[in-house]
């Protein structure tokens, strides 16, 4: 109803009015379905932006128009509608579910499993938002007093966050959302944002700078060390995260931040498209460290329902002596497309790309990594471990490439791929192009297969083929999981036993 | 306590029998060497004792303490109380022994219904234990077997069977690479776990093994069946004397 109503309302106001009409008439928060220029300055108009970033927003939206849907990944999914999704919708929850008694029972497992708290279970799977009254508060103590006394130790996070913006603060690191910064920090977002993905780099990154609705920015000042580890987990408890997630990472000269984004628990997501755009830009001697546990909705044992995953994350080591290390964990979504890259500009600069892909089911997967040596003395090493299990395709796709000028450039490459059965897929492609003959670029790749005598060995000490399953999978990507922060590691590994479940027998 | 009953065994898809009607009781407290050559059946034997797949029983019944052990899975088993040495211990990449051992020792007290031991009561537990088998605790800390010597990789299964305390241990011919040292050690370990609630099942190719780990009783495996049986005293025989005679029996 609001939609059609949305629609001609757009129609019939002239530019200059659009914000305030759509500020007194409209109520809800739904952009109308389908993608237009109005219904950019629609969300730029939500946003309270300046001219500037609209004048973006439409430049991106005029070059993605123009754009084909890149077809050269090895996966398959349904022709998307793009006119037939909503760009700007109201928080999630709104239309959730009411209550965990209407979530899906395979959801509230997982979260079992994990041992999250019943209320964090809430705002997980969308029944309430953080902030809202817990349908469980009505139920009394009994079963559900536990679950309160754990929430509210860790996740009464008004204090939490405003702790943490006062420590930020202090040390002068600007930590907030792009919507924020856009408004508060023009000066930065107009330097740096679009600098390392620009409007028209590619169909996803050109349709998500259009219609980005939220994400994160960090500011890292010169010479500081950011006290703390920066995560989106706060902020995504806080305000909800759009399925055009934008963020903005700067650590200027001589900084250190680490970032880690995601959760370990599936999100309950109403939007089956996720377009994300992530730039990191590293200064002289600074050092961003960006680690990513992502576990969307992967679809059902047929695949469907699942998230389809594009994301561009580039990071730009702009600065001589920079360094950039991506560290991944993905193990959901039904579609992944993802190439989490460095750009190595600085003399001396270091790219660094640790990566665990693990699909199941009919999951499809085609994620890699991008070291493009420019500098001189620039090095790079990428650990790739993919996880192919059910009827899953799992596909390694890396550039390795050392531009003439980047002289004495290094590259160590090694991608691990292990099956599990006989129905799925793992593949590796890498590219390597040298412009230079003093570059040094080493790839190893392997292919195994987890063997019977493994699991027998592992079964007859007591393990059932599951448990067998996650230790041997844990071990294979070892040296993955020793690069994420400490508090996630043992997560991490539970997530992995996780998403392996009915992968044998 | 272990029961086997007429065992026929082959292995899947081949019509040759490996085990052609055993006949084996073990009590409580006992040691019995199983000895024969090479291809006689003692490895299948034990892989049908823990639960291994690709074997196809074709008749005859194993009970473990009055329970059918066939109808277990291998880590019921395991769980069960049920241990077997391997001859050729796997390795596992990327775990590590400590981790290995506490992920096994919580899946078989949690299948039991015990509760979880806690981290330091488990440390203690192990390096206790690998102190005793001289198991130095820089070998607990690298990936389960990967690049063990020989001798380090029976001492870490004999570490497992102490830390996991099985009330049957089979010993797949845990003597074989072993130099005289580190039989020592091993058997010294093996017999620190001598109870009399514990069984043995001890399968060796030579006589050696059994001057350190003396057996109550001793079969002779020659082709699939039981020969011959007797007291500690036969190995010593067919030491001197060889399989030979008994390859012909059994034939």
């Amino acid at each position: 109803m609001a939609d059609v109503e949305t629609i001609e309302r757009v129609r019939e106001i002239d530019v200059d009015k659009y914000k305030y009409g759509f500020e007194t008439e409209i109520e809800s928060d739904f952009a109308p379905k389908g993608l237009s220029e109005e219904v950019i300055r629609f969300i730029s108009g939500k946003k309270e932006e300046p001219e500037w970033m609209l004048t973006m927003r439409l430049d991106a939206y005029r070059r993605w128009l123009d754009m084909e849907e890149p077809t050269w990944a090895k996966v398959d999914y349904p022709k998307i509608d793009f006119n037939d999704i909503y760009y700007y919708a109201a928080p999630k929850g709104q239309d959730g579910p009411k209550s965990l008694d209407e979530v899906d029972p395979e959801l509230l497992k997982t979260y079992e499993k994990l041992g999250i708290p019943l209320k964090e279970q809430e705002i997980l799977a969308g029944v309430r938002k953080q902030g809202e009254p817990s349908t469980l508060d009505e139920e009394g103590g009994g079963e559900y007093a536990s679950g309160k006394v754990a929430v509210d130790a860790v996740f009464d996070s008004v204090s939490v966050v405003t702790t943490f913006k006062e420590e930020l603060a202090k040390a002068g690191v600007i930590f907030c959302s792009i919507s924020e910064a856009i408004r508060e920090h023009p000066e930065l977002v107009q330097k740096y944002l679009f600098s390392v993905v620009p409007q028209g780099d590619n169909y996803y990154a050109a349709l998500n700078s259009a219609v980005f609705s939220d994400g994160s920015f960090v500011y890292v000042p010169e010479g500081v060390r950011c006290p703390m580890e920066l995560s989106t987990y706060f902020r995504i408890n806080a305000e909800n995260t759009g399925q055009f997630e934008r963020t903005l990472i700067i650590a200027d000269k001589g900084s250190y931040v680490s970032y880690l984004e995601g959760c370990t628990a599936p999100m309950r997501d109403e939007n089956q498209l996720h377009a994300a755009v992530v730039e990191l830009i590293a200064l002289d001697d600074a050092e961003i460290k960006y680690s990513t546990v992502q576990n969307w909705y992967p679809g059902d044992a047929d695949g469907k329902g699942g998230i389809y995953n594009f994301v561009t994350k580039r990071a730009d080591c702009r600065g001589a002596n920079s360094k950039v290390s991506w560290t991944q964990v993905e193990t959901g979504s039904a579609i992944t497309w993802k190439y989490p890259s460095c750009i190595l500009r600085g003399d001396n600069s270091r790219g660094e790309f640790y990566s665990i892909a693990i699909s199941n089911g009919r999951q499809q997967v085609d994620s890699g990594t991008k070291m493009i040596h420019l500098g001189q003395n620039t090095s790079s090493r990428i650990i790739s471990k993919g996880i192919a299990a059910g009827y899953s395709d799992n596909t390694y796709r890396g550039l390795v490439s050392a531009h003439r000028k980047a002289t004495h450039a290094r590259n160590f490459t090694q991608c691990d791929s292990l099956l599990i059965g006989d129905k799925c897929g793992a593949h590796t492609v890498p590219y390597i192009e040298a412009k230079t003959s003093t570059a040094h670029f080493e790839h190893e790749a392997t292919t195994s297969k987890i063997s019977d005598d493994q699991m027998f060995y592992c079964q007859a000490r007591g393990l059932n083929e599951e448990e067998a399953v996650a230790l041997i999978v844990n071990g294979f990507v070892r040296d993955v999981i020793q690069q994420l922060p400490m508090e996630f590691m043992a997560e991490t590994q539970r997530l992995i036993g996780i998403s392996l479940e009915g992968s044998v027998g | 306590m272990l029961k086997i009953e007429n065992l026929h065994v082959r292995v899947e898809d081949e019509e040759r029998e490996i085990l052609r009607g055993i006949d084996l009781e073990v009590g409580a407290g006992e040691v019995h060497a199983i000895m024969g050559p090479n291809g006689s059946g003692k490895s299948t034997l034990s892989y049908i004792l823990a639960g291994r797949d690709g074997y196809e029983i074709t008749d005859g019944s194993v009970t473990y303490n009055g329970e059918d052990l066939l109808d277990m899975e291998p880590d019921e088993r395991a769980a069960s109380g049920v241990f077997l040495a391997f001859q050729y211990p796997i390795e596992i990449p990327g775990v590590a022994t400590m981790q290995f051992l506490k992920v096994a020792l919580s899946s078989q007290r949690k299948a039991r219904g015990e509760g979880e031991l806690s981290t330091p009561d488990f440390m203690r537990l192990v390096r206790g234990k690998a102190e005793q088998l001289k198991v130095n605790q820089d070998m607990l800390k690298r990936p389960v077997n990967v690049g063990f010597s020989g001798g380090e990789k029976k001492r870490a299964e004999i570490l497992q069977m102490a830390v996991l305390e099985p009330s049957l241990c089979v010993l797949d011919e845990t003597d074989s690479g072993l130099d005289i040292d580190a039989l020592r050690i091993v058997a010294d370990g093996v017999n620190a776990l001598r109870s009399p609630d514990r069984a043995m099942v001890v399968i060796t190719h030579y006589q050696r093994l059994l001057e350190y780990i003396v057996p109550d009783h001793v079969h002779v495996l020659s082709r699939g069946r039981i020969v011959r049986s007797g007291g500690k005293e036969l190995a010593l025989e067919l030491e001197k004397d060889g399989y030979a005679a008994y390859e012909e029996q059994a034939a």
